[in-house]
C-alpha cells in the first residue's frame, strides 16, 4: 500500500472517529455516575436534526451546534427524570428514547422542509469548515512527517479538534478534580457519597446533562461537518458503537480515545474494500469489516482481552435509606 | 394504605400508560400541524373496519406475538433480551435453508420443518450472549445489541455473497418452492368467507396463539417455569434453593431466541416467500414494547400485539392517506415503552395517590 493511501485512510479515520469519540465521552460521564445510557444513539440523532435544521435557517454552523446541544439536552432531561427522579429502568428508558428520536426527527424534518424527512443541503457558513493548522502548507513537502501533518492532522473542522481537547479535559476532570472524584464515587458506591453529604441525585443529574451536551456536539458534527445536512437515521448505530468503545476502553477517557480511533479506522477501511483486498490478498466482504467493532466488543465483554468491569452501582436507581 | 388493588395494578396501570402515550402522540400530531382526530379515524378505517385491513393487522400482530413472547420469557428470568431483532433475522435464515434445500411434499410438513429451523437458528443466535452472561458475566443487554448488528452484517453477507441466485442483482434468496407456500386467511376454508381479498395474514397466526398458550403453561405450570420465575425474582434465593443459574440463563435465553426466530415463519415463509434483507423490519424491537405493555403475561402479550398490529397497519395507512409520516408509529412505540417500561413507577405513584384520595373521602362520608 502506498503511503498516500494510508494517509487518506488515516484522514478519514479521524473524521469518522470524531462522532464516536464525542458520544463515547458523553456516555462515560453518565455511566461513571451510575446511569447506564443506551440512548446515546437517540440523543445524537435528535441533535443532528436540530443542528441541521437550525443551521439551515440561521446560516451558521455554530448556532446549529447550540440548537443540537439544546435538543440533546431535552432528551437527556427526560432520561434523567425517568432514571433518577422516578427510579425507572435505565436501559428501557434508553431504548424508548432511541425510538422516540428515530420517529420524531423524521416527523419534524418532514413538517419543516417536506423533503422526505431530511433537511435541505447545507452550504457555506452553515457547515463547519476545515481548519488548516499553522505551518501545514509549509511542511507538506517534508516526507513522511510533513505530509502526515498536512494530510491527517491538519484540515479538519473545529469539532474534531474540540473532541480531542474534550478527552484531555475529561481526564483532568475525572482524575484531578473534586467533581471527578465524586462522580466516580457515585457510580461505585452512592451510599458513601450520600453519607458524605453530597446529593446523589444532583451529581447524577449533572452527569446526565454533560452527556446531553456532548451527544449534542456529536450530532451537530454529523449533520454540519461530516455531512451536509440531516438525513433519516443518519447516525446509523454510531451511538451503539460509541457504547462498545466505552466498554472496550473500560470507562477510561484516554483509552476511549484509542478505542474510538480503532473503530473509526474500521469504518474508514469499510469504505475502502479495495485497499483491504490489496493488503490481505484475500477478498474480505464489506459486512465483515462493518461487524468488526461489534465482534471485538463481544470479545472484550467476554473477558478475553482483559476484563471490562462496569461502575458497580451502574443501572441501579439509588434509594435513600429511611 | 398505599397499595393498589390487584385489578388496578393489572389493568389500570397499562391503560393509563397507554392513555398518556396516546395524549402525547396527539400533541405531536397537533404540533406538526395535523389533526389527531383525522389520524385516528384513518387508522381505525384502514386497519379495523374491513376484512382486508384486519388481514394486515393480524399479520403484523402474529410477528409481534412471537417477539413479545420472546422478550417475556427472558424478562421472567430477569434478563432483558434486546436481541430479538437479530434472532428474528437469523430465524429467517433458518426458514430459508429449510425451504430452499429440503424438498417438502406438503406445506404442513414444510411449516413444521421451517418452524424448527427458525427456532433453532434464533436460539443459536441467543446462545452466545446467554453463555457469556452465564459464564463470564458479560451484560446481556450489551451483547444482544452487538449481536443485532453482527446479525445484520452476517445476513447482508449471506444474501449478497452466498444465497443470491446467479445472475440476479437483488440481494435476496430465490423464491421458495410452491410446496412450502402457507395458506393465507383468504385460502383457508371457513375463514375465506370473511377474507375475500388476498391478505398477508396466514396460518402462522394460529401457531402464534398456540405458542402463547405453551409459554403460559411453561411459565406457570411446569417446574422449569417456576425455576425461571424464581431466578428472575431473586437470584440469591434461587441459588439457595438449588436452582442452577447457568442452566436457567441458558434455557430461558434459548427459548427466548427460539420464539423470536419463529417469527420468521410468518414474514419470510408466509408473506415474502423468500428471504429479503432486513427481514424482521423492527418487529424484534416492537417485542419489547409488546412485552412491557402486556405486563409479561401471554394474554397481555397477545392483546398488546393486536394493539401494535393496529398501530402498524394504521400507521402505514396514515403514510398513504395523510400528511403524517409513517414514522409516527415509531414515536408511539417509543412513548409506549417509555410509559409502560420506564415511567411505570410514576404512573403507579399517581394512581396510588388518586386511590388514597378516594378512600379517605369514603371514610369521611361514613
Amino acid at each position: 500500500m502506498e503511503y498516500a493511501t494510508l494517509l487518506q485512510i488515516l484522514d478519514s479515520t479521524l473524521r469518522l472517529a470524531t462522532p464516536l469519540l464525542l458520544a463515547c465521552i458523553a456516555g462515560l460521564y453518565s455511566e461513571r455516575s451510575g446511569v447506564f445510557d443506551i440512548g446515546l444513539e437517540g440523543k445524537m440523532l435528535v441533535a443532528a436534526m436540530c443542528s441541521g435544521a437550525v443551521a439551515f435557517y440561521s446560516g451558521s454552523a455554530w448556532v446549529g451546534a447550540l440548537a443540537g446541544i439544546g435538543g440533546s439536552l431535552v432528551f437527556a432531561g427526560i432520561h434523567g427524570v425517568t432514571a433518577i427522579t422516578f427510579r425507572g429502568n435505565q436501559l428501557i428508558a434508553g431504548v424508548a428514547l432511541n425510538f422516540l428520536a428515530s420517529g420524531l426527527t423524521v416527523l419534524v424534518a418532514q413538517y419543516l422542509f417536506g423533503q422526505g424527512g431530511r433537511t435541505p443541503p447545507l452550504e457555506g457558513a452553515a457547515r463547519f469548515d476545515p481548519i488548516t493548522l499553522p505551518f501545514a502548507d509549509m511542511v507538506k513537502d517534508i516526507p513522511i512527517i510533513g505530509s502526515f501533518y498536512h494530510e491527517v492532522i491538519s484540515g479538519h473542522s473545529a469539532l474534531v479538534y474540540a473532541a480531542f481537547g474534550i478527552v484531555a479535559l475529561t481526564w483532568w476532570v475525572l482524575y484531578r478534580t473534586r467533581y471527578g472524584l465524586r462522580l466516580r464515587a457515585v457510580g461505585e458506591n452512592p451510599a458513601a457519597v450520600d453519607t458524605a453529604g453530597v446529593s446523589v441525585k444532583g451529581l447524577r443529574f449533572s452527569a446526565v446533562m454533560i452527556t446531553g451536551v456532548l451527544c449534542g456536539l456529536a450530532g451537530a458534527y454529523m449533520a454540519t461537518a461530516l455531512q451536509a445536512g440531516f438525513g433519516k437515521e443518519m447516525t446509523a448505530g454510531r451511538g451503539y458503537i460509541a457504547l462498545a468503545a466505552l466498554i472496550f476502553a473500560k470507562w477510561r477517557p484516554v483509552a476511549a480515545m484509542w478505542a474510538c480511533l480503532l473503530f473509526g479506522f474500521f469504518q474508514a477501511l469499510a469504505l475502502r474494500p479495495d485497499v483491504v483486498e490489496a493488503v490481505v490478498q484475500v477478498k474480505v466482504p464489506v459486512p465483515f469489516l462493518d461487524a468488526l467493532p461489534y465482534v471485538l466488543t463481544v470479545f472484550v465483554l467476554a473477558g478475553f482481552v482483559g476484563k471490562a468491569i462496569p461502575p458497580r452501582a451502574g443501572g441501579e436507581p439509588y434509594v435513600k435509606e429511611r | 394504605m398505599d397499595r393498589l388493588p390487584r385489578w388496578a395494578d393489572v389493568a389500570l396501570v397499562p391503560l393509563v400508560s397507554l392513555l398518556m402515550a396516546a395524549i402525547l402522540s396527539a400533541i405531536v400530531i397537533l404540533a406538526i400541524g395535523q389533526d389527531p382526530w383525522e389520524a385516528i379515524t384513518v387508522m381505525v378505517q384502514g386497519s379495523l373496519m374491513s376484512a382486508y385491513g384486519w388481514g394486515y393487522t393480524l399479520y403484523y400482530a402474529t410477528s409481534f406475538i412471537f417477539t413479545g413472547l420472546a422478550v417475556t420469557v427472558a424478562f421472567h428470568a430477569g434478563l432483558f433480551n434486546i436481541g430479538g431483532e437479530g434472532q428474528a433475522q437469523l430465524g429467517g435464515l433458518g426458514v430459508a435453508f429449510a425451504c430452499l434445500f429440503i424438498p417438502w411434499p406438503h406445506w404442513t410438513l414444510a411449516l413444521m420443518g421451517a418452524a424448527c429451523g427458525a427456532a433453532l437458528f434464533g436460539a443459536a443466535w441467543a446462545a452466545i450472549p446467554a453463555y457469556l452472561q452465564a459464564k463470564r458475566g458479560s451484560h446481556i443487554v450489551i451483547t444482544t445489541i452487538m449481536f443485532n448488528y453482527i446479525a445484520a452484517s452476517f445476513l447482508i453477507f449471506m444474501l449478497v455473497d452466498v444465497l443470491r441466485p446467479q445472475g440476479k442483482m437483488d440481494p435476496t434468496t430465490a423464491t421458495f418452492p410452491e410446496a412450502t407456500r402457507l395458506p393465507s386467511f383468504n385460502e383457508i376454508p371457513g375463514i375465506n368467507l370473511i377474507f375475500d381479498k388476498g391478505v398477508p395474514a396466514n396460518v402462522t397466526f394460529f401457531i402464534a396463539l398456540i405458542m402463547a398458550v405453551v409459554v403460559w403453561a411453561l411459565l406457570w405450570r411446569t417446574r422449569l417455569g417456576y425455576q425461571i420465575r424464581a431466578f428472575g425474582k431473586s437470584e440469591p434465593a434461587a441459588r439457595y434453593a438449588g436452582i442452577n443459574p447457568t442452566r436457567i440463563i441458558m434455557v430461558a435465553m434459548l427459548i427466548s431466541g427460539g420464539l423470536a426466530g419463529m417469527m420468521a415463519i410468518n414474514n419470510v415463509m408466509g408473506e415474502a416467500e423468500r428471504l429479503l434483507g432486513n427481514s424482521a423490519s423492527g418487529a424484534g424491537f416492537i417485542g419489547i414494547a409488546v412485552a412491557l405493555m402486556g405486563r409479561n403475561h401471554p394474554i397481555g402479550v397477545v392483546l398488546a400485539a393486536l394493539l401494535f398490529g393496529f398501530l402498524f397497519q394504521g400507521g402505514a395507512e396514515l403514510g398513504l392517506w395523510t400528511k403524517i409520516p409513517i414514522e409516527l408509529r415509531t414515536v408511539v412505540q417509543g412513548l409506549v415503552i417509555l410509559f409502560t417500561g420506564a415511567l411505570d413507577m410514576m404512573v403507579r405513584m399517581l394512581l396510588t395517590r388518586i386511590f388514597t384520595l378516594f378512600r379517605s373521602n369514603r371514610m369521611e362520608a361514613a
